[in-house]
């Protein structure tokens, strides 16, 4: 059961070949007996999984349930779940229990899907590794010597390990496409404000967009189909209408213009990797897709422009975090600044104050023309480039990340290195772009994803354009050998 | 760019963390590393580029002014590590 895709969930579920309940059971017992080899999730939430499947299933008798009704998810433990503690992987949110739902959250309740649990991730969604979570790393189900990506890396190893058949992520330099990519999975990240907010624990509130990861295309679009819509309580969220994004899924793809940027396949590009992503753009060559050699000139400035913007949105949305009003205090305060200065110094981890201290740094007097402001023109220059290469073509293609899965601590100690894992990833946030990874082969048994880039709210074509590959392919539905299995 | 540790405790100060004078250093020249990567911003002519916040250049949507929040001052205070009569208290500031 636990090898079925969420459309063969839906299906399933309708045809009486098992019940919510029974489904969401034999996740529950898998997760308790296989999770201990991945650290994929921090909470699992037995009783609300059961009790919300026990609705689910009386509401599938009466008929007329919504499309994801049953189907058992996780959630990113960055989306606050009432009642449910959320700690955005961070020690001072580890006695964190949110009142409310995240916008998100409160969509897949409705549509009567069942919580599993709340997964593991970067500490506030700050790493490409999953290392720097207060609750430990997470394993790469491929090998478990390895990084799974991150931050949504919790995600994107549960999906793999067939834990559950998808998650909700977030991504904000990459943190969704990037640990799909590294875990064989398929990750969506929406047009900026194409997803609700709202309970979105923040870390850079002008990149971040949640976004699911699944096996294929057609569950991701089950799932950004239920995620995906106008929030009046977050007041960047676009209020566009909102489509079934299974509807398109089977459209041709003759005649598809992909734009392969020349910058994309320079140095610091593994050589199996571009060879895997070059086969891939064979295939679609064979679907009836054209080639189209562009140029994003000012690709190189995605991460310096990004390492600018993201820490100074940063070291903003995270002064809340002060031992006043929740999370973290540090003992016995000898005065406000004493509270502030330990609560916040205790309870951030290395990356998070890191990048606090670089956001800071680029905001203060004196600094915020020359970095701020300039990183602000930059990301324009950025976007610009799309808009011109959008003239020509379609959708652009190229790798999702520039080397398969490496060696836990590998690059722990070098945060520029880390950083460059995100180097084709970032320019589609700092543009607003969706994006999205899905799996092109593998390299000495590691997964390889390919990239695709869509123009604004094209979340439809990326997905067809996605289906179609997946249907005369079948990277997506490789699975690492399992540890023992129930 | 070096940063240097005096830099560093003046962030640390505006930042409000609390870093050690063990770590001082290593934080330091790991700060440097990300400015280093940064400044290669410089170079960049950006005369007349007017800076982007938005992606999609939206602007802020404004609401009638009328209450539409239900009081949960209850529900957010049992969150806090201390508090009493529906105040949050922090150490003593004012003599």
């Amino acid at each position: 059961m636990h090898q079925l895709t969420i459309a063969e969930i839906v299906r399933g579920l309708r045809e009486k070949q098992f019940s919510s309940v029974e489904i969401t059971r034999h996740l529950l017992n898998r997760i308790q007996q296989l999770d201990g080899n991945y650290n994929s999730f921090i909470t699992v939430t037995g009783e609300l999984a059961q009790a919300q499947a026990a609705a689910a299933d009386q509401r599938l008798a009466a008929g007329d349930a919504p499309a994801l009704c049953g189907v058992p998810i996780a959630h990113k433990d960055i989306f606050c779940t009432s009642g449910v503690r959320t700690s955005c992987g961070s020690k001072m949110l580890d006695n964190f229990t949110p009142p409310y739902d995240a916008t998100v959250v409160e969509k897949f309740n409705s549509a009567g899907a069942v919580t599993l649990g709340k997964t593991n991730m970067d500490e506030f969604a700050m790493g490409s590794s999953n290392e720097t979570s207060y609750y430990g790393p997470v394993k790469n189900p491929w090998n478990t010597n390895c990084v799974p990506g991150g931050s949504s890396g919790g995600s994107a190893a549960a999906v793999a390990a067939q834990l559950a058949p998808g998650a909700t992520a977030t991504d904000t330099g990459g943190s969704i496409r990037q640990p799909a990519a590294l875990t064989n999975t398929t990750g969506l990240k929406p047009t900026y404000g194409r997803v609700s907010r709202w309970g979105m624990i923040a870390f850079a509130s002008s990149l971040d967009q949640a976004g699911p990861i699944a096996r294929n295309a057609e569950d991701c679009a089950y799932l950004l189909s239920a995620m995906a819509g106008h929030d009046e309580k977050d007041s960047t969220c676009l209020n566009r209408p909102v489509q079934d994004y299974t509807l398109n899924l089977n459209d041709s793809i003759a005649g598809l213009k992909i734009g392969v940027p020349k910058e994309y396949f320079g140095e610091g590009l593994n050589a199996d990797t571009a060879a895997r992503v070059q086969e891939a753009l064979k295939a679609f060559e064979r679907l009836g897709a054209e080639l189209v050699e562009i140029s994003l000139p000012h690709t190189e400035l995605a991460v310096p422009a990004y390492y600018v913007i993201a820490p100074a949105e940063a070291s903003a949305n995270l002064s809340r975090f002060d031992g006043v009003r929740y999370g973290y205090r540090c003992e016995d305060p000898k005065d406000l600044r004493d509270l502030y200065m330990r609560s916040r110094g205790e309870g951030f981890g290395d990356e998070v104050q890191r990048r606090i201290l670089v956001g800071t740094y680029a905001l203060s007097a004196g600094y915020y023309d020359a970095y701020y402001n300039k990183a602000q023109q930059v990301r324009r220059l950025i976007k610009q480039d799309f808009v011109q290469a959008f003239e020509k073509v379609d959708v652009i293609m190229g790798p999702t990340a520039p080397n398969p899965a490496f060696g836990i601590g590998a690059k722990s100690a070098d945060p520029v290195a880390m950083y460059l894992e995100d180097i084709y990833t970032i320019a589609a946030n700092l543009a607003g772009l969706p994006g999205m990874s899905l799996p092109c082969g593998l390299v000495n048994k590691l997964p390889v994803g390919l990239q695709i880039i869509g123009n604004y709210l094209e979340e439809a074509r990326m997905l067809n354009v996605a289906h179609r590959y997946q249907q005369v392919t079948d990277w997506h539905q490789q699975y690492a050998s399992p540890a023992s299995a129930v | 760019m070096a940063v240097d540790t005096q830099t560093v405790e003046k962030l640390a100060e505006l930042a409000r963390i609390a870093i050690s004078a063990e770590t001082i250093d290593e934080v330091s020249s790991r700060l440097g590393e990300v400015l280093q990567l940064v400044d290669q911003l410089q170079a960049v002519h950006t005369e007349g580029v007017e800076p982007m916040a938005h992606p999609l250049d939206e602007v802020q949507v404004l609401r009638a002014d009328e209450v539409t929040e239900p009081d949960r001052r209850e529900a957010f205070l049992a969150l806090a590590p201390q508090s009493e009569e529906g105040l949050y208290l922090v150490p003593k500031v004012i003599d």
